[in-house]
């Protein structure tokens, strides 16, 4: 009985230290003075410094922001709408073809996801004339297709948990359907959104292999950017921004994680609530 | 109920099934203006399932409901002057109690003022008020019930249904509500549909009781005809409790008949059925709380000697199983009207049993 929980303690901290000392050294040299990757020459900051003073990284953080800010609320929107009638509509044609299509890309290696976005993109611009060009707006595109799945996921399995009772409750006090999804529905997922939002946006934001298919010339995201710079050889200031990345991105998904669990938290104290009968 | 005696609610020939699956068959019912009607009926015989079908969530496989003279066939939920007290009360969790009462209320033509005035009023039958504010995760289970009946009172539904309104609470707080459900009922004068499996709530609400079984509407009355006429075994058994016998008619006379029971080596005299004939194989019931328990053979139509074979104690009455001579075991409610336990007859006692051929109950099947 005692051996059992030291070796599952040493095999989880063997997982975790091979998921997280390579970044942790990499947080630890953004702050070296040092020029070279691999020597330690003292604390700096100089790095984050000469980086808010770099043009490039500053216009490919924007661009990003832009596009992971435009991709997760339109994947919202349509995640949302999917996730609600996988869980509710639960009988009509085709149900079984659509709830395939909508969770495939969540299987589906980046690779292929990236290259049939590029292929389409092309075929697109040869048939209508649109895009003429892969920028923006292409990047955008393929980020909602494939971020969209998350929060469909996310949506359908807090939908499922609902009492569908409360929505006909609504509908019997005369309220017609849509307005029951404005009213009952979507204020009791609210949480499931709001968490499937942050996730589609922090996987726009560190996107690399969908972002380099679907992108044209001068729309570097910061990824992109990073993944160019990595090839010239892993200097501070990359480390630096890599850092800031992983900040960001660590930031939205343990908010979604607390949004989530707060909200599981309290659904389960109101279902509590509700089995018990007199206080 | 009220002199008004037309047909409000005509539920003509309805059935539902779901897949080869016959929910509800062939249920015909008509429900008059102001009454408080029941639905009785065990688990999964189909109560809900014509509730919903009344409420608009289902639409029938066959048959038709007519609501105040409207054929509401094709007449979506949120169209129908019926309102529906869910069995798991359905209140919204994200608004407050006051909210919930005045969901209903933006679909109707009222200035704010009269809303709230609605919703203060509506907060005040259920003695609500001081709670208006909280929500539904922050009051207490009976109060949540009172919150659903509120809600769904507000509109003034011309039809109230209550699918196990009392389910969720404890034996004392259903008393107690029960009353309070009948005495909203007379001050609204809503008609209210409520279901329920307690056979002892619906007798103590309803105006007339419908028994259900597998779908079906086994027998419709006033709660004292249904358990003391019981039109079936089913009923008669799902009603209150009873001991059955097999029975062979010996004899009929004018209102009287004879019966050989087996199961007693002895002739009973009973009442009779219409049509009745001498041969005629039935099945002969009787209520614990009609057959008389004694220590010296009293003088009586139907007397039958026995011995107790088992006996529980309840405090103001006791429940005894007596053995009689043809091998049957008749179930007596005596009632513990003395102090002290001398006079009661024990375990192994011989106990002579009476009964009035007016109690007895004939059940052809
Ligand atoms: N949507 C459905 N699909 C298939 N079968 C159903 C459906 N709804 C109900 N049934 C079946 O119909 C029967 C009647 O169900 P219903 O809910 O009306 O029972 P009930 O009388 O309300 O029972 P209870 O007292 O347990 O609530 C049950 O056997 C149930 O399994
Ligand atoms: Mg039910």
């Amino acid at each position: 009985m005692n051996r059992r929980p030291w070796f599952l303690f040493t095999v989880l901290c063997f997982g975790f230290a091979f998921f997280y000392v390579p970044i942790l050294s990499m947080i630890v040299y953004s702050f070296n003075e040092s020029r070279l990757a691999t020597v330690w020459g003292g604390f700096s900051t100089k790095w984050y410094v000469s980086l808010l003073s770099n043009r490039q990284v500053g216009a490919a953080l924007v661009l990003s922001l832009k596009i992971a800010v435009i991709s997760a609320s339109i994947a919202t929107i349509l995640g949302t709408l999917a996730g609600i009638a996988l869980a509710r509509f639960t009988r009509f044609r085709g149900r079984l073809l659509f709830s395939g299509l909508v969770t495939a890309p969540l299987v589906m290696p980046e690779v292929i996801t990236g290259i049939s976005s590029l292929m389409l993109f092309i075929l697109m611009a040869d048939w209508i004339g649109w895009p003429g060009q892969r920028g923006f707006t292409t990047i955008t595109l393929a980020h909602i297709t494939f971020s969209m799945v998350f929060v469909t996921t996310i949506v359908q399995a807090r939908m499922i948990q609902s009492d569908r009772a409360i929505e006909e409750a609504a509908m019997d006090l005369g309220s017609r359907p849509w307005q029951v999804m404005w009213d009952i529905t979507l204020p009791t997922i609210f949480p499931a959104i709001l968490s499937g939002w942050l996730l589609a946006f922090t996987i726009s934001l560190d996107d690399v292999v969908i972002t380099s298919f679907t992108t044209g010339p001068g729309n570097t995201t910061l990824p992109l950017l990073i993944w160019s710079k990595v090839k010239l050889g892993v200097t501070p200031d990359i480390n630096a921004l890599a850092t800031l990345t992983v900040l960001a991105v660590g930031t939205g998904v343990v908010i979604a994680g607390i949004i989530l669990n707060r909200a599981e938290r309290r659904r389960v104290l109101d279902e509590r609530m509700a089995y018990r009968s007199n206080d | 109920m009220t002199g008004a005696s037309a047909p409000f609610l005509r539920i003509e020939g309805v059935s539902k099934t779901f897949g080869t699956f016959q929910a509800v068959r062939d249920v015909s019912l008509t429900i008059t203006k102001g009454e408080i009607f029941a639905l009785l009926g065990g688990s999964g015989c189909g109560k809900t399932t014509l509730l919903r079908m009344l409420a608009g969530f289902e639409e029938p496989s066959a048959g038709r409901i007519f609501l105040d003279g409207q054929d509401m066939t094709g007449v979506p939920p949120w169209e129908r002057p019926v309102h529906m007290m869910f069995q798991s009360y359905a209140l919204f969790p994200h608004m407050t109690v006051e909210k919930n009462v005045g969901y209903g209320l933006k679909h109707e033509r009222m200035s704010a003022p009269e809303r709230a005035d609605r919703v203060r009023a509506m907060l005040d039958l259920v003695q609500l008020t001081p709670f208006a504010q909280r929500k539904p995760h922050q009051i207490s289970g009976g109060q949540r019930q009172r919150v659903a009946l509120a809600r769904a009172l507000a509109r003034q539904p011309k039809l109230l249904l209550l699918d196990e309104p009392l389910a969720a609470l404890d034996k004392k707080l259903r008393e107690h509500t029960q009353f309070e459900l009948m005495s909203i009922q007379e001050r609204t004068g809503v008609t209210f549909i409520v279901v329920t499996h307690d056979q002892e709530e619906a007798m103590t609400l309803a105006d007339r009781i419908a028994v259900m079984d597998r779908g079906q509407v086994q027998q419709v009355g006033p709660p004292g005809e249904v358990y003391e006429h019981p039109a079936s075994r089913f009923v008669a058994n799902f009603l209150g409790s009873i001991t059955q016998f097999e029975a062979t008619v010996t004899a009929v006379n004018g209102t009287r008949a004879r019966l050989s029971v087996p199961a007693f080596a002895a002739e009973v005299e009973t009442g009779t059925l219409p049509g009745l004939a001498v041969g005629e194989k039935l099945t002969l019931g009787l209520r614990p709380e009609k057959v008389a328990l004694q220590r010296d053979p009293p003088d009586a139509a139907n007397v039958l000697s026995g011995e107790v074979k088992d006996l529980a104690y309840f405090g103001k009455d006791s429940l005894y199983r007596v053995i009689l001579p043809g091998g049957g075991l008749m179930s007596v409610h005596a009632v513990n009207a003395r102090r002290g336990g001398d006079a009661r007859p024990d375990w192994h006692d011989r106990v002579w049993l009476s009964f009035e051929p007016a109690a007895a109950i004939l059940l052809r099947e």
